[in-house]
């Protein structure tokens, strides 16, 4: 069975409900001055499941994000977040779709010029009119879920770079979001602060009822924890399933990435002239 | 900037005021909701305007002693050395002090200003702002734009005060101009038209400068060397157009 109909096949089984559809891109094509990033792409997130979002680096991955947030808007195809079509919305419901969603950013993105508290207080003082005290307590239980109550005073840059994701992951929960999202939450992290992310994104997934979206190119970090599963490569979904059903992967673009070989269709050197031919035309050459 | 890039540099150049102007819209129409936080503002002005008070102070002392140096030097050959009261005020308040401060304030509170919204840039903070559904322009751009624009004319003041102190130390002590000449004159010669030239001055070319920082922090490419150029051109730019705009308002004013 070739990589399309396994993937008809896949979605033919857990053809979801409308309703249970968070997000949903449809063919999406997309280009960045000149060069493709998608071509067809489609995908969907389903409510209450983390769902990964793997490829190579440079396949597009923090663009998906980028189209799902209205960031960016697909050339053709169409990205809907719970059921709109996010190039039809006007700027005030881009806003007010934001507010039912929360990213947490490769490097964490706080904001450095006020302490970890405010940081994680500034989408409730922005947002809402709560009083002083219902805000210390929110932004002191959503510290607490994420082991950092006791630094609250800290400034950003006196946490290391887990510390700073689990802020920016409180931060991220302030609003009780719908949605969450995650670009790469694993890179650069020790294999301890590594297990805290993990088990943060699935015990914030259980016990807030969320929906889930990890972007990362982390194979063995994602199966333990993602419901859903997409490869991306070279613009478009080339397997998804669950992990497992990816790990038993059927063509060989899925299997050299899932077991990380340097060998098979992803080539390890970038496009180049015939490496004899290079080297023998700069003899002679000053 | 993609946007700015290609064709000649009139060209260039000529797209690179449009989208000055256009940002300039958008950031005005940001003025208004912002000032419902004056907390920020309050804290913008504290960041270009006091943490500059050291610079400019030295600055203005330094520049009115050479005047009152080289003003009482002049004034004595012609045996006018009790104007140096008014040539030092008709100076600082027309010309050196809205000038020299607002160069001063290019190069400390400007790039400040350039470097800090560009690392914002690059390290994400203003994209989270969005996913938050917060309007950077609002928070970030907006504050630091009308820091900027009030902290100048204060600036300004100090710089022409100190400026006129460090005159008539140097004109009165060390020169021997009479001191009571020296204020007299001054205060004779000296209206409020003066007065509001500089606070005009003062004004625009603080305009000028916060705006064009803010423009190049915002715009600038998330990378340490698009961060960099953008700074460059925070004070490269800031100076020329003053300079330019100078002499533009001294001809309407006079």
């Amino acid at each position: 069975m070739g990589v399309p109909e396994q993937q008809a096949a896949v979605q033919a089984a857990t053809q979801p409900a409308a309703d249970d559809i968070v997000v949903d891109a449809q063919d999406v094509h997309y280009s960045i001055g000149g060069r493709e990033i998608f071509s067809g792409l489609t995908l969907r997130a389903r409510r209450g499941r983390i769902t990964a979002v793997m490829g190579p680096s440079g396949t597009g991955k923090t663009t998906l994000l980028r189209l799902i947030t209205a960031q960016a808007y697909p050339d053709s195809g169409r990205v809907s977040v719970w059921g709109r079509d996010v190039s039809e919305l006007r700027s005030r419901e881009i806003f007010a779709m934001r507010t039912r969603m929360g990213m947490l950013f490769q490097n964490g993105a706080l904001l450095t010029d006020i302490d970890v508290f405010e940081n994680v207080a500034f989408p409730l003082r922005e947002h809402t009119t709560l009083p002083e005290p219902l805000i210390r307590d929110i932004v002191l239980t959503k510290l607490h879920a994420v082991g950092l109550r006791g630094a609250a005073e800290l400034m950003p840059a006196e946490l290391s770079g887990g510390m700073a994701r689990r802020v920016a992951l409180a931060r991220a929960i302030v609003m009780d979001p719908e949605l969450l999202i995650y670009d790469e939450p694993f890179v650069g992290l020790d294999p301890i602060a590594l297990g805290v992310i993990l088990r943060l994104i699935q015990k914030m997934n259980e016990a807030l009822g969320l929906t889930s979206i990890v972007v990362s190119h982390d194979v063995h970090e994602l199966e333990t924890i993602a419901d859903d599963s997409y490869l991306i490569s070279e613009g478009r979904v080339v397997a998804s399933g669950t992990p497992q059903e990816l790990g038993e992967g059927g063509s060989p673009i899925v299997r050299q990435f899932m077991s990380g070989s340097p060998d098979g269709p992803v080539p390890f050197h970038y496009p180049a002239p015939d490496y004899v031919t290079e080297l023998l035309a700069g003899e002679g050459a000053p | 900037m993609s946007e700015v890039a290609g064709n000649g540099p009139v060209l260039r150049g000529l797209q690179r005021i449009g989208a000055t102007s256009l940002f300039a819209l958008e950031l005005l129409a940001q003025c208004g909701p912002a000032l419902a936080r004056p907390g920020l503002i309050v804290r913008q002005i504290y960041n270009a305007g006091a943490r500059s008070l050291i610079i400019i102070m030295l600055s203005g002392i330094a520049t009115g002693a050479v005047l009152g140096l080289q003003g009482a030097n002049l004034l004595q050959r012609f045996g006018s050395e009790n104007y140096l009261g008014i040539a030092a005020a008709f100076g600082l308040l027309k010309e050196l002090g809205p000038v020299l401060t607002a160069l001063l304030f290019a190069g400390r509170a400007g790039t400040a200003l350039t470097s800090e919204i560009g690392m914002m840039r690059a390290t994400d903070q203003l994209t989270a702002m969005q996913i938050m559904a917060v309007d950077p322009m609002r928070y970030v751009a907006a504050p630091r734009f009308l820091g900027g624009l009030l902290a100048m004319p204060l600036l300004t003041a100090v710089f022409n005060v100190v400026g006129l102190f460090g005159a008539q130390l140097i004109g009165v002590q060390e020169m021997g101009v009479d001191r009571g000449a020296f204020w007299s004159q001054m205060q004779s010669s000296i209206g409020l038209s003066d007065v509001n030239e500089a606070i005009v001055k003062s004004l625009v070319f603080g305009f000028v400068a916060s705006l064009i920082a803010v423009y190049e922090g915002y715009h600038s490419d998330g990378t340490a060397e698009g961060v960099g150029l953008a700074t460059t051109r925070t004070v490269v730019a800031s100076s020329v157009l003053t300079l330019l705009l100078d002499y533009a308002l001294s001809a309407v004013f006079l």
